[in-house]
């Protein structure tokens, strides 16, 4: 699936929290989404997602605009993990994989969900309630709930925040080994500068709602002349007022 | 609409209910605490008043008609709720399901949880103080289903407001019914209120249907014409309140709070 950004625009009354953003996510690749925080990057996926109004441009989803009335048909198409959003607490793992199978509409859902569980390593805790478990295992139930319809088009914000170092390897080797298996465009935002190094075919770098820098990661750190794209990143951070 | 998404997310409140005892209680004990109160209170009148006299139970059958339509209001806002408290909010958002199936799913398995409480209640009235409301007959359908359109009806308007104003209006949620019920005209007639609050009181479904009630109990007279009035007035507001809840739903994505309403 391919996703293309045109012109997006968000603003909150005086607030422009989106200026003028336009970007495209070939098929199958992995763009990374980075920027200081309240530079506008929930806001974008917010809007990809049809849950926020962009107040001018576009979204374009294998070139069809995304409308209301075509949101429901193209949802079924994505799916989206953050570890800022969670499921109810009070559902068992496997309940809550049940009902997110019966939303989506999966067709052979306990398939679907022994598949996921399997993958992600989910059966010693599928009975307890979800409220119950780590923040380790609760970002797998997340990241299982992501995948349950097989997306096309995945959003994953912050995926691997507040996980210890072996949880959040385990989330970064799975999903680049479930990107390369399957057919799968994803949106990366991350604060994660590794992350995004090895999980990222192009990225964009956004400061206050606009785009000020894109590339790939070796381009981005040769143009800013830096050793790591965390240095280039800062670099870009705290220059005031400019585009790069 | 797909039955099918209706049924996944019913379900997801059908588990919330089946995995815990305490919520099964809960839901038990308030209904069951007002008819002991008002069985006490129906049977003080029933001997003292001349205007409930050989009526027993008039009292008592508002109140379990009263606490149908409180608890129907109050589920629909509580799976509401917990989908903010849980901060499943976005997930519910983003799955492909249709605002009209979330409303469908929320009003058909407000009855389960309301009907978990008051059942209980309204049998336990019978052997405790002789009050059946099922003496009301074939009309106590249509009362029922009234009074759930209207109970159903206040949910989505406060579920409006929770769209629209976030958790804060949580507390409205909770005053809705209070605020009604003195011109719901629930244990007197309409002719007690004052008579400008009459005229407001009349565009209210609940004053048609206990007056329809105590008609039915008092003079065993039913006013098939009155009950479909009390229908059709709750189906305008069911109406209403879906244009509202559509339009805060419309509101809520140009102001972005879809995406960070939590607690």
């Amino acid at each position: 699936m391919r996703i293309e950004i045109k012109n997006l625009t968000k603003k909150f009354k005086s607030i422009t929290a989106v200026n003028d953003i336009s970007f495209k996510i070939e098929k199958n690749n992995t763009l990374g989404l980075l920027g200081p925080n309240g530079c506008g990057k929930t806001t974008s996926i917010g809007m990809m997602l049809g849950l926020i109004t962009p107040t001018n441009g576009e979204i374009l989803i294998d070139g069809i605009k995304l409308n209301s009335k075509n949101r429901i048909k193209l949802l079924s198409l994505m799916n989206f993990a953050s570890p800022y959003i969670e499921l109810p607490k009070k559902l068992t793992v496997k309940q809550n994989l049940e009902v997110y199978a019966r939303m989506y509409g999966v067709i052979n859902k306990n398939e679907r969900i022994k598949e996921l569980i399997e993958d992600l390593n989910l059966g010693q805790f599928l009975d307890k309630k979800t409220g119950e478990l780590s923040s380790g295992q609760k970002n797998r139930v997340s990241l299982a709930k992501s995948l349950i319809n097989k997306p096309k088009l995945l959003f994953l914000d912050e995926p691997t925040a507040s996980l210890d170092p072996d949880v959040g390897d385990f989330v970064r080797q799975y999903l680049e080994k479930y990107r390369k298996e399957n057919d799968l465009t994803m949106l990366l935002a991350s604060h994660n500068m590794k992350e995004v190094e090895r999980l990222c075919d192009k990225i964009i770098m956004m400061k206050k709602g606009s785009i000020v820098d894109e590339g790939t990661c070796e381009e981005l750190t040769k143009k800013h002349g830096r050793k790591n794209l965390e240095d280039a990143f800062l670099k870009i951070a705290r220059s005031e007022n400019e585009l790069v | 609409m797909s039955w099918y998404k209706i049924y996944a997310l019913s379900l997801r409140h059908i588990y919330l209910i089946r995995g815990s005892f305490p919520r099964i209680i809960d839901l038990i004990y308030w209904p069951t605490i007002q008819i002991f109160l008002w069985g006490f209170i129906s049977k003080f009148f029933t001997l003292n008043s001349t205007y409930y006299e050989n009526t027993v139970g008039v009292i008592l059958s508002a109140a379990i008609l009263y606490d149908f339509l409180f608890r129907s209001s109050i589920s629909y806002n509580m799976m509401f709720l917990e989908e903010i408290w849980s901060r499943n909010f976005t997930n519910l958002f983003i799955a492909p399901i249709k605002i009209s199936e979330i409303i469908a799913a929320l009003t058909f398995t407000a009855i389960f949880r309301t009907l978990i409480g008051l059942v209980p209640a309204a049998l336990l009235a019978i052997p405790l103080f002789g009050v059946s409301i099922f003496k009301i007959g074939i009309p106590l359908i249509f009362l029922l289903v009234s009074l759930y359109i209207f109970g159903v009806t206040l949910g989505l308007l406060v579920t409006s407001g929770l769209i629209r104003f976030g958790p804060s209006f949580e507390n409205i949620a909770w005053a809705s019914l209070f605020f009604l019920a003195p011109l719901g005209c629930i244990y007197y007639p309409i002719e007690i209120l004052p008579t400008w609050l009459q005229l407001v009181a009349n565009f209210l479904p609940l004053v048609h249907l206990f007056e329809e009630m105590r008609s039915i109990l008092i003079e065993d007279v039913v006013n098939y014409y009155a009950v479909l009035k009390a229908c059709i007035i709750s189906l305008i507001y069911f109406v209403v309140g879906i244009v509202i809840f559509f339009w805060s739903y419309n509101g809520a994505k140009e102001r972005g709070t879809l995406i960070n309403i939590g607690e």
